[in-house]
């Protein structure tokens, strides 16, 4: 594994794993904030759990499948993974469709777990805050934890998972420290970064898998990512035009 | 068993969400798994052709996303 392949797995998993603790955050802040912070906190440190257990048994299991044959898997799950994100990232940049809002998902779930009813008390365990919170950190969690084997399936697994793990400790701190939703992360321009790293990532797992030679091997991967950038500028121009002339007047 | 449909309704939306994209994506691995090996394409352009035909997938894919109804 080279240092190139090293820090662009550490950066594409770090800012996947942001993207993904920022929405979890956003729920478990909304639940905590309006249901109390002890099933919240719970919630979240279960999923925690859960996710730990389900890699723990996974992980190792990937260590026996060859290792061709784990690029080619991987790298189709990290190109259909990746590319959802990209695609979405381009309309969200075209205007076409509506950018994620932090702030108003936050609003959004603090109205539903105040209608919901059953809040905790010292008798009874709010189960409602404790599912939701579970359950919002487990789904984010599960795109973290794919994102981290799926990077470093070349061997870079230890540091993917330090860019992940740099990530979360991040969000944590800031949302201890401002109890208030992440709204001001500039969201869909690091989907827009990260989908194009992870379709990269994906394209070039999938040639090693079948063995195309890539020119240049492993700088290739910094090639695809910047070719990736232009082509993603280009396709921003070519929805904004497309929607500007199909808008209905 | 709720749970669970909705567990696997969540893991398959992580990869699949407009599916002319997933069909497009899978169509251009079978191209590089079955085809370009096997039309004298040389062996150091397989790569890159590959590459391409993802990036022209997805800018037909945005164009057609981007129209408005």
């Amino acid at each position: 594994m080279s240092l190139l392949h090293a820090s662009t797995a550490f950066v594409a998993a770090f800012l996947a794993s942001l993207v993904e603790c920022v929405e979890a955050l956003t729920i478990v802040l909304a639940v905590g904030a309006t249901r109390g912070w002890r099933p919240a906190l719970l919630g979240a440190a279960a999923s925690a759990i859960f996710l730990v257990i389900l890699v723990a048994i996974f992980g190792p299991a990937l260590g026996r499948v060859p290792i061709t044959t784990l690029q080619l898997i991987v790298g189709i799950l990290l190109l259909l993974f990746g590319i959802r994100w990209l695609r979405k990232a381009i309309l969200r940049a075209a205007r076409v469709i509506a950018t994620h809002d932090e702030a108003k998902i936050y609003a959004e779930e603090t109205a539903l777990m105040r209608s919901a009813g059953g809040a905790s008390t010292r008798a009874h365990f709010d189960t409602i805050a404790f599912l939701a919170c579970f359950k919002a950190v487990t789904l984010e969690g599960l795109e973290v934890s794919f994102t981290v084997i799926a990077i470093g399936a070349g061997g870079s697994l230890l540091v993917a998972s330090l860019g992940a793990a740099l990530a979360a400790v991040l969000v944590i701190m800031l949302g201890f420290v401002l109890h208030r939703p992440l709204s001001r992360v500039p969201e869909n321009t690091l989907k827009f970064t990260v989908g194009i790293m992870l379709t990269a990532f994906g394209i070039f797992w999938i040639g090693e898998g079948l063995a195309l030679p890539w020119p240049g091997e492993d700088l290739a991967l910094l090639a695809m990512i910047a070719l990736l950038l232009l082509f993603s500028a280009l396709a921003v121009r070519i929805a904004r035009s497309r929607a500007r002339t199909t808008a209905p007047s | 068993m709720n749970a669970l449909r909705i567990a696997l309704a969540e893991l398959w939306g992580l990869f699949v969400e407009d599916a002319t994209l997933t069909i497009g994506t899978l169509i251009c691995v079978a191209l590089a798994a079955f085809v370009i090996p096997r039309v004298g394409i040389g062996a150091q352009w397989r790569g890159p052709l590959f590459f391409l035909a993802i990036v022209v997938m997805l800018l037909e894919n945005v164009y057609r996303g981007a129209r408005r109804p």
